[in-house]
Order: C-alpha cells, then structure tokens, then sequence
C-alpha cells in the first residue's frame, strides 16, 4: 500500500471490498457475543432461583 | 484431578467442565489467527494482476464457504450419530450447528455476491454453484425450522438427523459444481494440492483464514451446547453446584 488514502480506496473497489468485510465482521461478533450473554444469563437464572429454593426452606 | 473414563467426556457435565476449561485457550488462538490472517490479506498480500485489489474479498468469502460445506458435514455426521447410537451430546451438537451453518452460508452467498459485481458485472447468476449453495442454506433454514416446529427433543431431533443426513446429497453437488457445470464462478484454486494457482503470498493469508475461521466454528460451537446443556439440566445437581461455587448473581 502505498499510501493511507489508497489502502482504502482498495483500487476503486471500496465499496465492495470493505462491506464484504464490514458484515463478516458483524456477523462473526454477533453470533460469538450472543451465546456467550446467554450462557452467563442462565446461570445467573440458576443461581437466583436456587437462592430462592434455600431461602424458602 | 481424578480419573474419568474416556466415555464420560463425551456426556454433556464432562463436556461442559472441559470445553470450559478450553474456551480462554480457543478464543485466544482465534484471535491471533483474525489478526495475523487480516494483516497478511489486506498489507502484505500483493495486488492481484486481473482483479486488482477486489480480490482481497477472497479471505472472508472462501473461509465462509468451506466451513458453510465443513459444518453441514459436521451437523450431519452428529445427528447420525445421535440417530443411531443415542447420544445426547451428538443431538444437541447437531442443533447447535445449523443456526452457524446458516450464518456462514449467508455470508459465502453475500460476499460473493459483492465480489461478482465488479467482476462479472452481476449481483447474481443462476449459475450451478450459485445456486447449490443457495439450497445449502435453505437446507438449513429447513433444518431449524423442523426444529422449531417439534416439540419433543427426541423426536426433532430424529427428524432433523434425516433431514440432514438427506441433505448431504447437496454437498459433492455445491464442492464439483465448478468441474460438472460450465458456471460463470471460478473452477477450484486451491484444492489442487499438486499446484494450487495462486501465489504463496496470497494462499498462505487465506490458510490462515480458514484456520481462524475453523477455530471460531468450534469455540462458538462449544458456547451454543453449553448454554443448551445448562437448559436442559438445570434441575441437576451438578448445574445447581456449578452456580453454587461460581456464585454467579
């Protein structure tokens, strides 16, 4: 790359070379992060209600 | 640390307790491999001589569509298995692999999409491989849908193991497309192992992708059967001890 200006201009295919990236990118974090909260919300869901339980007792 | 028989890897509170242990070490390793295959695609891999700097598209379109081949085999071989020998674990790996399977062949078909504008002059074309993956990925929009529309675990689970198990017939199709039909995409570059025909510095970038791309398959992959795991053993008493030691809030 020559130049900053360039690298991103990509030879005039900016468009198609940086949304190509743009939503593998997205795609990629989304389907990474969600399971992710989702496990963490579970066993917080656990955790909570197994308090309640010994509470109760 | 005790001993535990190989067979108890494979029940879903091993498998938890070790792909927990795995995932720092799996996120890690696919971090490094984003990076090091980003920077060798978009700095250090020279512009190519026909498609200029479009080509570089190549590292996020060929990546999507081998693991959007890779993780049909994967669902199906686990549903088989969950088919035939009832192994709980094979059918919520099986599950969890469609929705992934999915996503990866959306981004195959839409990278690809966006490469063959400035190349072909089309968004689209109904051309073999075009269209073979395309009914990739609604086999498995099919496949989650059957998921959804049963009720009993067991029984979409058998159900959804044939559907894959059927679907597989598509996979030589999408893979050989390029050698059967005379199709506006590319023949194959790379699995031509005697002289793949694509330079060094352009094919080792895109190895490097793929392994990434592999890599997070599997670590997402792994975070999708834990969370199905905990749903579904919640009322056990190893779920109850795990939030119990962590004292998650």
């Amino acid at each position: 790359m020559a130049s900053e200006v360039s690298f991103f201009s990509m030879g005039g295919y900016a468009y198609f070379v940086w949304f190509s990236y743009g939503i593998s990118a997205i795609v990629l974090l989304a389907n990474a992060l969600l399971p992710a909260r989702k496990e963490k919300k579970l066993l917080a869901e656990i955790a909570v209600r197994e308090r309640g339980k010994s509470e109760n007792l | 640390m005790n001993f535990v028989p190989f067979h108890k890897y494979g029940t879903p509170k091993y498998f938890y307790s070790w792909s927990l242990a795995l995932r720092p070490w799996l996120g890690g390793a696919c971090v490094l491999l984003f990076i090091a295959g980003l920077i060798g695609g978009l700095f250090l891999a020279p512009t190519d001589y026909q498609q200029g700097e479009s080509f570089r598209i190549i590292y996020v379109h060929v990546p999507a569509a081998w693991m959007s081949l890779f993780i049909y085999i994967v669902m199906a071989s686990a549903g088989a298995c969950g088919l035939i020998w009832h192994v709980k674990l094979a059918d919520i790996v099986a599950r969890a692999c469609a929705p992934l399977g999915a996503w990866f062949t959306f981004l195959a078909l839409f990278t690809g999409s966006l490469w063959g504008k400035p190349m072909w002059g089309t968004y689209w074309v109904w051309d073999a491989r075009l269209t073979s993956e395309l009914i990739l990925l609604f086999l498995y929009l099919g496949y989650i849908a059957l998921q959804g529309a049963i009720d009993d675990r067991r029984t979409a689970a058998r159900a959804g193991a044939i559907l894959a198990i059927v679907g597989t017939v598509n996979i030589p199709i999408v893979h050989y497309s390029v050698e059967w039909w005379n199709t506006l995409h590319q023949g194959p570059t790379v699995s031509k192992l005697d002289a793949p025909s694509m330079d060094t510095s352009m094919l080792i970038p895109l190895l490097i992708m793929a392994l990434a791309y592999n890599l997070y398959f599997v670590a997402v992959l792994f975070e999708r059967v834990r969370c199905e795991i905990l749903e579904f053993e919640r009322n056990t008493n190893w779920v109850k001890e795990l939030t119990r030691d962590k004292g998650v809030v």
